[in-house]
């Protein structure tokens, strides 16, 4: 008797595959190819990636350490206010704590493009020149929600009274926090920090608006590239931060599996 | 006696709601004191005031001597096991227990020696480097205990500590908080709603009420000698016949006078005299059922009384009973013999109840409220009452009551 199951799942699944990959492997395969336009294959090469890491690419990496000061310095405000910002927003009840899960909120359904002209005219006005700490204070900006977001998933499962036994057991405000609250919440507060630095080096349409001259981040510089037409370039930059992500996600998972072996 | 921990005329309100109200207090070194009454009576605010995470708005706590009204948390010689245990949940049951000598900063060996001898006395050795969430309900528990216990507290405060267990696991449990403050002598001061654990626990036990201290005891003074209704109707569970004094028979009993009854004997314990209104709390278990008419004594009150509802429990049978003026009255037998060969009484029988005057207690306060805290069967005939006879019965009785309240 025939098979009578849909393909549906099948074709779905296939679709799914090659929509998502099929263009990263396009993009992999061509930062190898020898062909400049990419359209077809003409011979296997590094020289894209002699290029990206010779005097061609300076821009490049002065764009990457820019992001990667930028998301670093932003990922720490961001994280110390939205975890201190969350503890508020659960511990305390004040008439007005509606109105404060609003402004917490807000970031987060707002466009990104309205914050980027709301920052671009805010800077302007106060004459504050464009430059990383523009871009810094914007990403700390829409940063903080993500962060007090995830912090505050966490603290929701949080007993407070575990709190009053740490000082109740003798620990003053300071030993309660870094010995007990902290430890607990840590995964909400990683969580937080790790967004929020994704988040950071990601951001392109208000990086856009906040930038300054020479304190371009990488997705602005590589948006630049593709303009002036250096494909090559791009792609073996992609490839190599396909590689460092999947390499952090490996990490990741052996890091989890241990823990879990040592909690069980 | 020495006043070892006092509360002075403490009261806290919440907004419009006094939840502790002019409650003065004295427990006595080592003793275990507890505070019994429903929630939302005032018992844990009282007990976050000794601990330190309320103040009180008037009144002063006195420890040993020392006035600690406004000594912070982490300062107070007091430790709490709190209701939920609140166990850090990413430390071990080892870390749990050494972290009051921890922050404390004592020398490491120390500190293992003293967890070493908290851990053999809860017998949680093998589970020692567990994390909370991989060990049962009575461990948390014996683990909380554990973790108050090595600071060598002057009082332990335990806030209903027992009511996440089940039932076998709390009476196991029970005890073995009593062995332990045998060993350790610590003042305990333990909060619960449950009148059976306070019971079985306490030296004294204070019932609170809507805030206010109703009365103060030993469990016994307490059971047997209520001050108030609300006493009387929360611990155990009692009847209440209430009538004027129709003459004063001598300087112990008199007369009581109830409509619809004939003439009861009772116990002039608080000395009443002729017209006066009183409230007599008569436990379930003083009456005596039986089928024939009893051959008693001068002191003894016999009434008859139709069997409406029962219960039988194994080791005792609860009967409801109705007596002539409509009330209902709740009777404990204990089965002490071999209860099968007996002819048994059944729904609707004709029957005598009989009581020594003395077995019953005079109320200082009544509030007819405390009446529903009184277990009773519904009133409505239930499907087994299809003779219409059973029917007209109780409707007769519900009329009765009615009228007599």
């Amino acid at each position: 008797m025939k098979d009578r199951r849909s393909h549906l799942p099948a074709i779905m699944t296939w679709a799914v595959l090659i929509f998502f990959y099929i263009p990263i492997i396009l993009l992999v395969v061509n930062s190898f190819n020898a062909n400049r336009q990419g359209t077809i294959w003409m011979g296997f090469t590094l020289k894209w990636y002699e290029q990206l890491f010779s005097s061609k690419g300076r821009d490049i990496w002065r764009a990457l350490t820019n992001t990667l000061i930028v998301a670093t310095i932003a990922t720490a405000i961001s994280t110390f206010i939205g975890t201190c910002g969350a503890f508020a927003l659960h511990k305390y009840k004040s008439r007005f704590q509606n109105f404060h899960y609003c402004l917490i909120y807000t970031p987060l359904v707002v466009p990104e493009i309205l914050i980027g002209i709301s920052l671009l005219i805010f800077f302007m006005a106060l004459k504050i020149e464009l430059g990383l700490t523009t871009i810094v204070i914007a990403h700390v900006t829409f940063c903080i929600s993500y962060v007090a977001m995830a912090v505050l998933s966490r603290l929701q499962d949080f007993d407070m009274t575990i709190l009053e036994a740490a000082r109740d057991l003798g620990a003053n405000h300071w030993t309660t926090t870094w010995k007990v609250l902290v430890p607990i919440i840590l995964p909400g507060i990683f969580a937080g920090a790790l967004l929020a630095f994704t988040l950071s080096i990601d951001d392109f349409v208000i990086t856009f608006f906040v930038n300054g001259p020479g304190t371009t981040t990488l997705p602005i510089q590589i948006q630049g590239m593709i303009k002036r037409g250096a494909m090559p370039l791009i792609n073996a930059l992609s490839t190599l931060l396909l590689a460092v992500t999947f390499v952090a996600i490996l990490a990741y998972q052996m890091i989890l599996k241990r823990n879990q072996r040592n909690a069980g | 006696m020495e006043e070892f921990l006092k509360f002075d005329r403490v009261t806290k309100s919440y907004g419009s709601l006094k939840a502790v109200d002019n409650v003065t207090l004295n427990i006595k070194r080592g003793e275990i004191f507890s505070i019994l009454g429903p929630s939302g009576c005032g018992k844990t605010t009282l007990l976050r005031m000794l601990a330190g995470f309320e103040s009180p708005d008037t009144g002063r706590i006195l420890l040993d001597g020392e006035d600690i009204t406004d000594q912070l948390p982490n300062i107070r010689k007091v430790n709490t096991v709190f209701q939920n245990y609140a166990l850090f949940p990413h430390m071990t049951v080892r870390e749990n227990i050494a972290f009051g000598l921890k922050i404390r900063h004592r020398p490491k060996a120390e500190i293992d020696a003293e967890v070493d001898k908290m851990l053999a006395m809860i017998q949680m050795e093998a589970c020692a480097d567990k994390k909370p969430n991989q060990i049962s309900g009575g461990q948390k528990q014996r683990t909380a205990i554990a973790r108050a216990l090595i600071l060598k507290p002057q009082v332990l405060l335990l806030d209903e500590p027992l009511a996440a267990l089940d039932l076998k696991l709390r009476q196991r449990m029970s005890l073995e908080l009593s062995l332990i403050h045998d060993e350790v002598g610590i003042t305990f001061m333990y909060v619960t709603h449950d009148q059976n654990e306070a019971m079985s626990i306490s030296d004294h036990i204070a019932v609170m009420h809507n805030g206010r201290v109703e009365q103060v005891g030993t469990p016994a003074e307490i059971y047997e000698a209520p001050r108030t209704s609300f006493v009387a109707a929360f611990i155990g569970d009692t009847n209440f016949f209430d009538g004027s004094i129709s003459e004063v028979v001598d300087s112990e009993y008199c007369w009581l006078d109830v409509p619809g009854l004939p003439r009861i004997l009772v116990f002039n314990d608080k000395k009443k005299s002729k017209g006066d209104f009183v409230h007599v709390s008569i436990r379930p278990e003083k009456f005596q059922i039986s089928i024939d008419r009893p051959q008693v004594g001068p002191k003894h009150n016999v009434l008859p009384a139709t069997v409406e509802d029962i219960v039988y429990q194994g080791d005792h049978t609860r009967y409801w009973v109705s007596i002539e003026n409509g009330w209902r009255i709740a009777i404990t037998r204990q089965h002490n013999r071999f209860m099968l060969d007996e002819r048994p009484i059944t729904w609707g029988d004709k029957v005598f109840i009989s009581w020594q005057s003395d077995d019953g207690y005079m109320l200082e306060h009544y509030s007819e409220k405390d009446e529903d805290l009184l277990q009773m069967p519904p009133q409505q005939p239930g499907e087994i009452g299809s003779e219409e006879e059973e029917i007209t019965n109780t409707l007769q009785n519900i009329e009765l009551q009615e009228d007599g309240q």
